[in-house]
């Protein structure tokens, strides 16, 4: 597909990146002075850029744009272009990143009212929607390298939001290591294409990349997958995302669940041409996201605090689109349209979780829960629709997109196909099982609150961005995949849909995943439903329960893999450096010093020695002469 | 007897002035010994004039002479300035530049 | 024509009689404990080289190293020699560590070096001769004028100012700096005497006593010591206690003199205690 220059207001596009931007630049330089409006300007900043892109898309009509800007680095063979390319993928995540944060920016002025630094929250979220922007709308790699590091440097800052809290410290500092192990792989691919191609424009490499060896593309595109799972919490490097909750629960809404976290599927989404060329990156990139969507699933289960089960229900989910994509063609679509209506449904659930814990003074533990529904009737309704929409309801947006996904693991016809098929189905039925708890544990049975907590319901403010979020997850699933359907959206980018040859023919799938989450559903009441919940988790639970709760000792691998053996080279490098380097430098001065200082002692100031020493010169002379004379 | 003698001889003087240099305290005892390996160069340079038939290395020494005439008189003063400061005429007594 | 390279027999002579001579001048110049007597033999010495130029056709040089070097130099020797005075310099014990040792190898070894090469270089050396220069009756001082006011006239010149720059930088030297305008005049100094209650000058140690000593003080004329006259640092002694100059040999020096006129010697240095001579 040929690109285009772009026209019209698509020409203007920079403005999305630049109107966030702005509005962070003004928050975070003008100080205490904005206080009073920062909020709205923040929010209004992201509604402009959500409406922009909205006409941008409008007018997008299929083509893809290229919006040049200037030239970003130029050395030598290196020859950046800062430009930005707007197509239908892009103008995708446009939307969902300016529509979900124009909401979550309004839910987040009633969330963070009481907060005396609300303004540099707004600034941080600016920035975060500004990089986050660049990043999908970049048209090089090094433009998308720029993006992902800003969405990781705001991911951090809010994380840490509330930095006087040890655990938050410590969660964005697990977060940036974790996220900077991935961001280096992503850097050495672009490296890599670099070395080999000479470009790092999406369009150049993606032409020439037939031009490489096998092994090379299988390297780039490994390498990606890297960076895509160090930010979207894929395994091996989940650990980070559910500890990233200890930031203020607006964040975990949009960053750790609709946008950010999504970043690693847009970014394999995006290199479609490089994994259609290395089968065995794509084949990673499907186990990668079997892998994660059981473990998330399975983690989900045991946890407490409701963020933390939202957290791992997230990297789950991801581990479905990353399975997705990691199917192929057939399966891009499947995945980008799951992404989106898990954008709306977890943004929802999330900020269902945050207006409870908002009634409940900041609890988090479900144990302390229970019985809200009378109090929270907005919550309760919008929260159980996103919980629908998330097991999977039938004809909620959750149903289609994820039999979509579960049909593509079946159409790939083989063992394999089979096998990942069914573990997708039990994902859904262990999702079915966590979210029917969470829900069970919150919002019926007998109240367990904590003494002096009088539950209320949020403002409008906060409710409003809810029930917006709510309709999406209802009716998101029915309108990409059934009235618009997506794939004709994303045909220029992923080319024409194919008659698909259904291996399984989808209405059984259908049933199949429907009875699968039933039997979660009812599961769970029978576990948690039926019995009153204790306030203290018990102790004597299952190896496989003690394992779930601490998330399949996740951190447990990586501090003895990791972190004990880097500690151990630490102290071994500051040993030898303390008595190798530093004891090789310091003897050799030691030795000149105290031989020249010896050697000074030969300078006694009497200038008889002196003169002494001039006659034996002078003797030496003269034998020499003597010497040469009769030799 | 041949001119060599004389140039031994002055070897000899000389070597006895430059040890006369390194034993002798007394800063004017010194001075004398200098003035001694001067006097056996004169008597190289006049035996070689001899020996060459020609009067450079007379005049040669009768500089040397000269030069010398001025350090005397510039070297004894030194030697009575530091007299005068230190109350000693002893070279081994003016030795703080050192290590 | 061949030259020659021995040696007449006169000069033999006189060479094998100065050599010797020469030689002890210079080892007795080291080895002389008195500085004194150490120029004395430098002397000695110079005064055989000066005949060993005349000797060797070189009589102006002979003249010169004679009336200048043994006249003039050796004579400023002396001079410093008696303003600086003896001290402990003069000591011939060494005080640095091997020094004499190292010293007399050293130049035992050089003078072997360099006495065998000299003799092995110029075993041949022939003897030219100054006739072919100062012929035509010119004589050697003539000669030796004509090169230096030709050839060497440049380093004649800068010769003399290195004399006037040495002959000035003595003078700096020597110099004892006073500040100016703090030398008070003879009349200022007078009036001053004139204005204490004793305009006269102080009697001059051992005026009126009997002793010549600076340790026997003034007697005023009511025959009471005069405290003026009192030598500081020095306890005064009476005449009387003073032993009598009978004779060189009986007197010794001032200070032996000093307190030998008691059988046992006093226990305080210098003489008796104080108070007595009241």
């Amino acid at each position: 597909m040929e690109t285009a220059p772009a026209d019209g207001l698509i020409a203007a596009s920079w403005l999305l990146i630049a109107l966030p931007l702005a509005g962070a630049a003004v928050l975070l330089l003008g100080g205490r002075r904005t206080d009073r409006w920062g909020h709205l300007l923040g929010t209004g900043t992201v509604v402009a850029a959500f409406v922009l892109g909205l006409l941008c898309t409008l007018q997008l009509d299929g083509r893809r744009l290229d919006v040049a800007l200037f030239t970003f680095m130029s050395t030598g063979s290196l020859d950046v272009r800062a430009g930005l390319l707007f197509d239908p993928l892009s103008a995708l995540f446009v939307l969902l990143i300016t529509g979900v944060g124009s909401l979550i920016h309004v839910y987040s002025i009633g969330y963070m009212e009481h907060d005396p630094r609300r303004r540099r929250f707004f600034a941080y979220l600016n920035l975060f929607v500004a990089a986050m922007l660049l990043l999908v709308l970049g048209d090089n790699f090094v433009a998308l390298y720029v993006g992902w590091e800003g969405v990781g440097l705001a991911s951090y800052l809010l994380i840490a939001f509330w930095h006087e809290r040890p655990s938050a410290a410590t969660a964005a500092k697990k977060a940036f290591i974790m996220n900077r192990v991935g961001d280096v792989g992503l850097a050495l691919a672009i490296f890599l294409m670099f070395a080999q191609l000479g470009t790092v424009s999406y369009d150049g490499v993606f032409g020439s990349i037939g031009l490489l060896a096998g092994g090379t593309v299988t390297a780039i595109g490994l390498l990606l997958l890297l960076g895509a799972c160090g930010k979207s919490g894929q395994f091996p490097l989940q650990a980070w995302l559910p500890d990233a909750m200890e930031g203020p629960t607006p964040v975990s809404a949009l960053i750790h669940a609709a946008t950010m976290v999504t970043a690693g599927v847009y970014l394999i989404a995006r290199c479609a041409p490089i994994y259609d060329a290395t089968p065995t990156a794509r084949t990673v990139v499907l186990a990668v996201g079997a892998v994660t969507l059981m473990i998330g699933a399975i983690a989900g289960c045991a946890q407490d605090d409701i963020k933390k089960v939202l957290a791992y229900s997230t990297v789950s989910q991801i581990g479905y689109m990353f399975l997705a994509v990691g199917l192929g063609p057939i399966g891009y679509v499947a995945g980008l349209a799951h992404l989106l209506t898990h954008g709306f449904f977890k943004a929802g659930l999330f900020l269902g979780a945050g207006s409870v814990m908002h009634a409940m003074g900041d609890q988090v533990d479900m144990r302390r829960f229970g019985g809200l529904a009378p109090h929270m009737k907005v919550t309760f309704v919008t929260f159980g629709l996103g919980y629908l929409a998330l097991i999977g309801f039938p004809f909620l947006s959750g149903f289609y997109t994820k039999d979509a996904i579960i049909e593509a693991a079946f159409d790939r016809g083989d063992g394999w196909g089979y096998l990942l098929g069914g573990l997708a189905i039990l994902a859904a039925g262990l999702t079915a099982f966590y979210m029917t708890r969470l829900m069970l544990m919150t919002f019926f049975g007998r109240p367990r609150w904590e003494p002096g907590v009088h539950p209320h319901e949020s403002p409008a403010v906060m409710t409003a961005p809810m029930v917006l979020l709510a309709v999406g997850s209802v009716a998101a699933g029915f309108l990409l995949v059934v009235a618009f359907p997506l794939e004709e959206w994303l045909a220029p980018v992923f080319g024409e849909p194919e008659a698909a040859e259904h291996v399984v023919a989808p209405i059984v799938v259908s049933v199949l995943v429907t009875l699968v989450m039933l039997a979660g559903v009812v599961t769970a009441w029978l576990f948690v439903g039926r019995r009153e919940v204790p306030v203290t988790p018990p102790v004597r639970v299952s190896p496989v329960t003690r394992a779930a709760r601490r998330a399949l000792y996740a951190d447990a691998v990586n501090e003895s893999l990791f972190m004990r053996p880097g500690q151990w080279l630490t102290r071994a490098l500051v040993f030898v450096d303390n008595r190798g380097v530093d004891g090789a430098v310091n003897g050799l001065a030691a030795t000149l010093g105290g031989s020249s200082s010896r050697l000074g002692r030969t300078q006694t100031g009497f200038v008889r020695s002196y003169a002494l020493s001039m006659l034996g010169g002078a003797v030496v002379v003269a034998g020499a002469l003597l010497a040469v004379t009769t030799g | 007897m041949t001119l060599t003698y004389y140039l031994v001889l002055a070897a000899i003087l000389f070597t006895i002035g430059a040890v006369g240099v390194l034993v002798r305290r007394n800063a004017i005892v010194v001075f004398m010994c200098v003035e001694l390996m001067l006097n056996s160069v004169n008597l190289t340079l006049v035996t070689f004039a001899r020996a060459s038939g020609t009067l450079d290395g007379q005049v040669m020494a009768f500089f040397v002479m000269v030069v010398a005439a001025a350090e005397v008189v510039v070297g004894l003063a030194i030697i009575m300035s530091i007299y005068r400061t230190r109350r000693s005429a002893s070279v081994d007594d003016a030795n703080l530049l050192k290590y | 024509m061949n030259p020659e390279v021995v040696l007449g027999t006169g000069e033999a002579v006189v060479f094998w009689v100065l050599a010797p001579v020469a030689l002890a001048g210079a080892l007795g110049m080291v080895f002389s404990r008195n500085a004194v007597h150490s120029a004395l033999w430098l002397v000695m010495t110079m005064l055989s080289l000066g005949v060993f130029y005349v000797v060797q056709e070189a009589p102006f040089l002979g003249a010169v190293q004679i009336i200048v070097y043994t006249g003039a130099i050796m004579i400023l020797f002396l001079f410093v020699l008696m303003l600086v005075g003896r001290d402990s310099s003069d000591s011939v014990v060494e005080t640095l560590r091997g020094q004499r040792v190292a010293a007399i190898v050293l130049g035992l070894g050089f003078a072997g070096l360099v006495g065998a090469g000299i003799a092995r270089a110029t075993q041949d050396l022939a003897v030219t001769g100054l006739a072919a220069v100062q012929n035509a009756g010119t004589s050697n001082i003539e000669a030796i004028a004509a090169l230096l006011f030709t050839r060497y006239l440049l380093a004649f010149e800068v010769t003399s100012a290195l004399l006037i720059t040495a002959a000035v930088g003595a003078m700096v030297l020597a110099h004892i700096e006073h500040e100016p305008g703090t030398r008070r005049t003879q009349k200022e100094l007078s009036r001053a005497r004139f204005l204490t209650d004793r305009p006269q000058t102080l009697p001059g140690p051992g005026v009126f006593a009997r002793g010549n000593s600076v340790a026997v003080p003034a007697l005023l004329p009511d025959g009471r010591l005069a405290e003026d006259s009192f030598a500081t640092g020095i306890e005064p002694q009476e005449a009387d206690q003073m032993p009598r100059p009978t004779g060189r040999g009986q007197l010794g020096s001032p200070d032996a003199a000093l307190g030998t006129l008691d059988p046992a010697p006093s226990d305080t240095p210098g003489g008796r205690e104080g108070g007595q001579h009241r």
